[in-house]
C-alpha cells in the first residue's frame, strides 16, 4: 500500500507535489529581492547605450582578430615583443621581493596579537589604503610622478603588493599557535629570537605559497601598467592595438597566456613541495 | 640534532652545514637576480624625473586640494554606469561561467579527454587576460562605450568564476549524488536535487565575491574608452584638471569602500 506522504496536521494531500525548498525562506524577502533586482535591470538596461550599428560594423574586426590567431604573427614585431616581456619580468621580480621586503614589518604590525593599538591601526590603515585603489590608478600617478618607464611601474606593482601581502601575512600570524610563541618566550628569547624561532616557522610556508601567488598576479598586472605608460608588455600591446596589427597583438596575448600558465604550473609545484 | 663541536664544547646550530650552505646559496641566487632586474629597470629610468618625484608630488597635491565639489553633479551618471558595467558584465559571467565550470570538473564533465581540456583552456585564458586589457580589445573591435565594458568584465569573470566553481564542484559528496540516482532521477534532475544544492552556498559566495573585484575593476575600464567612471578620471587627467581628479578619487573610494561592505553583508548572510 502506497503511503501518503506525512505533512503536518497529518493531512494527506493528495496531488500536491513536492517542491524543493526555496532558497530564502522569508517570502516577502523573497518577493521584495525578486522586484527590486527586475526594477534594477530595467532601470540599467533602459539607460545602457548601444550603438548596434558600430558593434555591426566592427564585427569584421572581430573576425580578422579571431583570424589573426590562425596563425599569431611572432615575427615581425618580435623584438618589441621580447624586450616588452623581460621589462615586464623584471618588474614582476623587483616589485615582488620589494614588496614582501616592505609587506613584513607592515604584516607583522598589522597582527592582532602581537602589535600594540596604535601600531596596529597604523599598519591597518597603509594596508587600507592600498587595497583600495587599483593598480592601474596607482599607476598614473606614480607615472606622472616618475616619469614614463619601468620604474614607475615596479613602484606601482610594490605598493600594490604591500596591500595584498601584508594583510594575508597578518590574517596568519594572528591564525598561528600561540603555545608554541609562549614555549619559545619562556626560554628567555629576545623579541628578534622570538619571531625567527616561535613565528617565523608557523607562517614560513604560507608564506612562501603566498610570495608565489603574489609573483603570479604581478606579472599579470605588469600587463597592464603599461597601457598607462608604466612600461612592459603592457605599452607593446597597447600599439598593437592601436595600429590595427591585430597578428602582433594575438602573439602578445598568447605569450603572456604561456608565461601565466608557466608561472602557475611552478608555482603550484613549488607550493606542494613546501606545504 | 646538528651540533658542531667547540674547544671541547658542544654547540647547538639550527641546521646541519650542508644544509645551511644550500640556503646561504639559495639567498645568494635569489638577490643577484633581484639586483640584476633592478639594475636593467635603472637603467631604462632617467633618475632626474624620479629624484624629482618630491616637488612633483607637492605641486600635484597643491593642485589636487581643495577638491573642486561641484563637479561630483557630473559624476552620478557616470557612476551609474560603472555600477551597471559590473552587475551586468557579472551577470553575464555567471550565465557562461556555469556550464564551463559543470564540463572542467573531473565528476560532472561528460569527456575527460576532449571537453574537460577545452574547458580549462577557456579558464586560463580568461583569467591571464586583465579586463582592462578585454576592454582594450573590444573597444577596438566593438567599439568606445559602456557596451565594450560589460563584455570586457564579463570575459574576464568567466574563469574567475568557473575556476573556483568547478574547485566546489570537485569537492562535492558523492554519496549524496548516489542517492538522487538510486532514486531514478535522470541527469538534469541529478544536476538539480544532487549537485546544485551542495554548491549552492559556494555559488553565491563566489558571484558576489566576483561582483565586489568588478566594481574596482570598472571604474578603470574608462581609461581604454568602455564606459563608466574611467573616462570623466582619463579627460580629467588629459586636461590636467587635478581639483576634478581629486574628486573623482574620493568618488571611486567610497563606491568601492560601500561595495566591499555590501558583499562582506551578503556573504555573511550566505554562509
Amino acid at each position: 500500500m502506497a503511503s501518503a506522504p506525512r505533512v503536518s496536521g497529518g493531512a494527506s494531500l493528495a496531488g500536491r507535489r513536492w517542491r524543493p525548498p526555496p532558497l530564502i525562506k522569508r517570502r516577502w524577502l523573497r518577493w521584495t529581492l525578486g522586484l527590486g533586482v527586475a526594477l534594477y535591470l530595467a532601470a540599467a538596461f533602459g539607460t545602457i547605450e548601444v550603438n548596434w550599428s558600430r558593434v555591426y560594423d566592427g564585427l569584421p574586426r572581430g573576425q580578422a582578430f579571431l583570424a589573426a590567431f590562425f596563425p599569431p604573427d611572432f615575427t615581425s614585431r618580435w623584438e618589441e615583443i621580447l624586450e616588452g616581456i623581460n621589462e615586464s619580468l623584471w618588474m614582476t621580480v623587483a616589485s615582488t621581493v620589494v614588496g614582501i621586503a616592505i609587506s613584513v614589518p607592515v604584516g607583522l604590525g598589522a597582527a592582532r596579537n602581537i602589535a600594540p593599538a596604535p601600531v596596529y591601526y597604523f599598519c591597518r590603515s597603509i594596508i587600507a589604503v592600498s587595497r583600495s585603489f587599483q593598480e592601474v590608478l596607482l599607476a598614473i600617478f606614480f607615472v606622472k610622478l616618475f616619469g614614463f618607464g619601468p620604474f614607475a611601474g615596479f613602484v606601482t606593482l610594490s605598493f600594490a603588493t604591500i596591500g595584498f601581502f601584508a594583510k594575508l601575512l597578518a590574517e596568519d600570524i594572528e591564525d598561528m599557535d600561540p603555545t608554541q610563541a609562549e614555549a619559545v618566550r619562556a626560554t628567555g628569547a629576545g623579541w628578534f629570537q622570538w619571531l625567527n624561532y616561535a613565528v617565523q616557522p608557523q607562517v614560513l610556508p604560507r608564506f612562501i605559497g603566498l610570495s608565489l601567488y603574489r609573483f603570479d598576479i604581478n606579472f599579470r598586472e605588469s600587463a597592464v601598467v603599461g597601457i598607462v605608460g608604466g612600461g612592459g608588455i603592457g605599452a607593446t600591446l597597447n600599439t598593437a592595438f592601436e595600429r590595427y596589427e591585430f597578428d602582433s597583438a594575438a602573439a602578445i596575448l598568447l605569450v603572456i597566456i604561456a608565461i601565466v600558465m608557466a608561472i602557475e604550473y611552478l608555482s603550484g609545484y613549488v607550493r606542494k613541495w613546501v606545504q | 640534532m646538528p651540533v658542531r663541536e667547540e674547544a671541547g664544547l658542544k654547540v647547538w646550530q639550527r641546521r646541519e652545514r650542508g644544509r645551511q650552505l644550500a640556503i646561504w646559496a639559495g639567498w645568494l641566487i635569489g638577490v643577484t637576480i633581484f639586483l640584476y632586474c633592478f639594475q636593467l629597470i635603472s637603467d631604462k629610468t632617467i633618475w632626474f624625473f624620479v629624484l624629482d618625484a618630491g616637488t612633483q608630488a607637492g605641486d600635484l597635491g597643491s593642485r589636487m586640494f581643495p577638491p573642486q565639489w561641484s563637479y561630483v553633479d557630473q559624476l552620478w551618471v557616470p557612476l551609474w554606469d560603472t555600477l551597471n558595467i559590473a552587475t551586468i558584465g557579472t551577470a553575464i559571467a555567471i550565465v557562461i561561467a556555469v556550464p564551463v565550470a559543470f564540463l572542467a570538473a573531473r565528476n560532472t564533465t561528460p569527456s575527460v579527454l576532449f571537453l574537460r581540456p577545452i574547458a580549462l583552456f577557456i579558464i586560463v585564458a580568461s583569467r591571464s587576460i586583465n579586463s582592462l586589457i578585454w576592454a582594450l580589445l573590444l573597444v577596438a573591435i566593438v567599439g568606445p562605450g559602456e557596451f565594450a565594458g560589460i563584455i570586457a568584465i564579463g570575459f574576464r569573470s568567466i574563469g574567475f568564476v568557473a575556476k573556483l566553481l568547478y574547485e566546489a564542484i570537485e569537492e562535492i559528496d558523492p554519496a549524496q549524488v548516489e542517492a538522487v540516482t538510486a532514486t531514478g532521477a535522470a541527469k538534469p534532475q541529478v544536476l538539480a536535487y544532487g549537485i546544485f544544492p551542495q554548491i549552492a552556498p559556494a555559488f553565491a559566495g563566489i558571484s558576489v565575491f566576483r561582483w565586489d573585484i568588478n566594481i574596482r575593476e570598472s571604474t578603470i575600464l574608462g581609461l581604454v574608452g568602455a564606459g563608466g567612471i574611467g573616462i570623466q578620471l582619463n579627460a580629467s587627467v588629459m586636461e590636467l584638471a587635478w581639483s576634478k581628479v581629486s574628486v573623482i578619487l574620493i568618488a571611486i573610494l567610497l563606491t568601492v569602500v560601500v561595495s566591499e561592505w555590501v558583499s562582506a553583508r551578503i556573504r555573511h548572510a550566505i554562509i
